[in-house]
């Protein structure tokens, strides 16, 4: 097969097949250790999720989130797990921007990219 | 109860909505955020963002199953992803505009409507139309492999079709679920899209929309990780043991029993909604 032929919706499909599932592994792996972290220090004390006060601000970014992460908090590592999980269908739409461009397919590389800076304006912009 | 006790019972109830969300096709992030918000107590943007992240596990660990199958249409969904996105975002925002009591009104009419969708008979439309103009230009029209072989489909309405899936991005954003009822309907019903394609190209969009609007919610503060992990963890040990299963076993009365639990579900919110109990 010639080296262009590879980029066919096919093999794009097995590509992001395998990303996805990377991307869902890997994140449930980091939260699942942090939740063993979390359940040993703190699975004694009680629950109350009825009022809600919101998360404190070192949860709510992507950089705090990745900050606490590595100061080895065990929420931090859980939301730095579930942020995992976010970027995972990113990632994804990401790639497509390559695939799409490499199958010189013009008009799909403008609305991925559309769709990527949606994500990426929920992620960071707001 | 202590925070072990209660991860460990949360985990377990979204196992089993997972598990029987994959096995009927139902989905489970559908009945996540009232068994949340009625049985455990917890706040409902609480249990809409952690309804929200489990949302994407589900759809991506499924789809990474079904895109290799070749019955997803990747250009089907990014073009759509286009309308989900934007609605997410929207709706994202909105939930922080509306009042819980609201929420749970429409979150009911939601269960609802996706209950009596499940059961709607799932054959495939073969118009013998000739193309239509502005999906040939989109590159929409696709083929997928049949029992007797690749069987071409055609995709028609594309501009209904786009503003139901912004529809579906919103009440993806609003209520934390993936919207895989009203994405099938949008795709299967008004773009006859054959119903296989359907199903699965709408798994695959999930995953994108969610993360949509993930990002509103992570700012706003509605994702706890104390909480998203139970439901997270258990939705997918739960929906991948489902799929695993799904091929072997009987689900026309499994499908019966759990929308009778999601309709129950639904009118139960509504029925808080409007006596204010949220």
């Amino acid at each position: 097969m010639a080296k262009e032929g590879q980029w066919t919706d096919q093999n794009i499909e097995v590509i992001i097949g395998v990303m996805l599932r990377v991307g869902v592994l890997l994140a449930a792996a980091v939260v699942f250790g942090g939740a063993l972290c979390y359940l040993v220090k703190y699975g004694h004390q009680p629950t109350d999720y009825r009022v809600f006060h919101g998360e404190p601000a070192n949860l709510r970014s992507v950089t705090q989130t990745v900050r606490s992460a590595f100061q080895l908090e065990c929420r931090g590592i859980m939301q730095f797990g579930l942020l995992l999980l976010i970027l995972t269908p990113i990632a994804r739409v990401a790639f497509s921007v390559v695939a799409f461009e490499k199958e010189k397919d013009r008009m799909y590389v403008i609305m991925t990219l559309i769709v990527l800076a949606n994500l990426c304006y929920s992620l960071i912009g707001t | 109860m202590n925070l072990l006790v209660s991860s460990l019972l949360i985990w377990l109830v979204s196992a089993v909505a997972g598990f029987l969300g994959a096995l009927t096709g139902l989905g489970g992030g559908v009945v996540l955020v009232p068994l949340l918000s009625l049985l455990f107590h917890v706040d409902i943007r609480y249990a809409v963002g952690a309804s929200l992240v489990s949302v994407i596990a589900t759809s991506s660990g499924a789809a990474s199953a079904y895109v290799r199958e070749g019955f997803s249409n990747i250009r089907i969904g990014m073009f759509l992803e286009i309308a989900t996105t934007f609605g997410a975002i929207v709706g994202a925002f909105l939930a922080a505009k509306t009042p819980s009591q609201a929420i749970a009104i429409v979150f009911g009419l939601v269960l609802l409507f996706s209950a009596y969708y499940s059961f709607k008979t799932q054959h495939d439309h073969s118009d013998n139309r000739p193309p239509d103009r502005l999906a040939t230009r989109l590159k929409l029209n696709g083929s997928f492999p049949g029992s007797k072989g690749v069987r071409e489909y055609n995709v028609y309405h594309v501009p209904a079709g786009f503003s139901l899936m912004f529809g579906a991005g919103v009440l993806s954003g609003l209520l934390g679920i993936g919207s895989g009822a009203v994405k099938v309907l949008a795709m299967d019903q008004a773009m006859r899209i054959p119903f296989k394609v359907s199903t699965t190209t709408s798994n695959f969009m999930i995953g994108v929309t969610a993360a949509a609007s993930a990002g509103v919610y992570l700012h706003r503060g509605y994702i706890d990780p104390g909480l998203a992990m139970p439901v997270m963890l258990g939705v997918l040990a739960g929906s991948l043991l489902g799929t695993r299963i799904l091929v072997k076993a009987k689900v026309r009365r499994l499908r019966l029993v759990f929308a009778a639990v999601v309709v129950a579900l639904g009118v139960e919110m509504i029925y808080h909604g409007i006596t204010g109990r949220m």
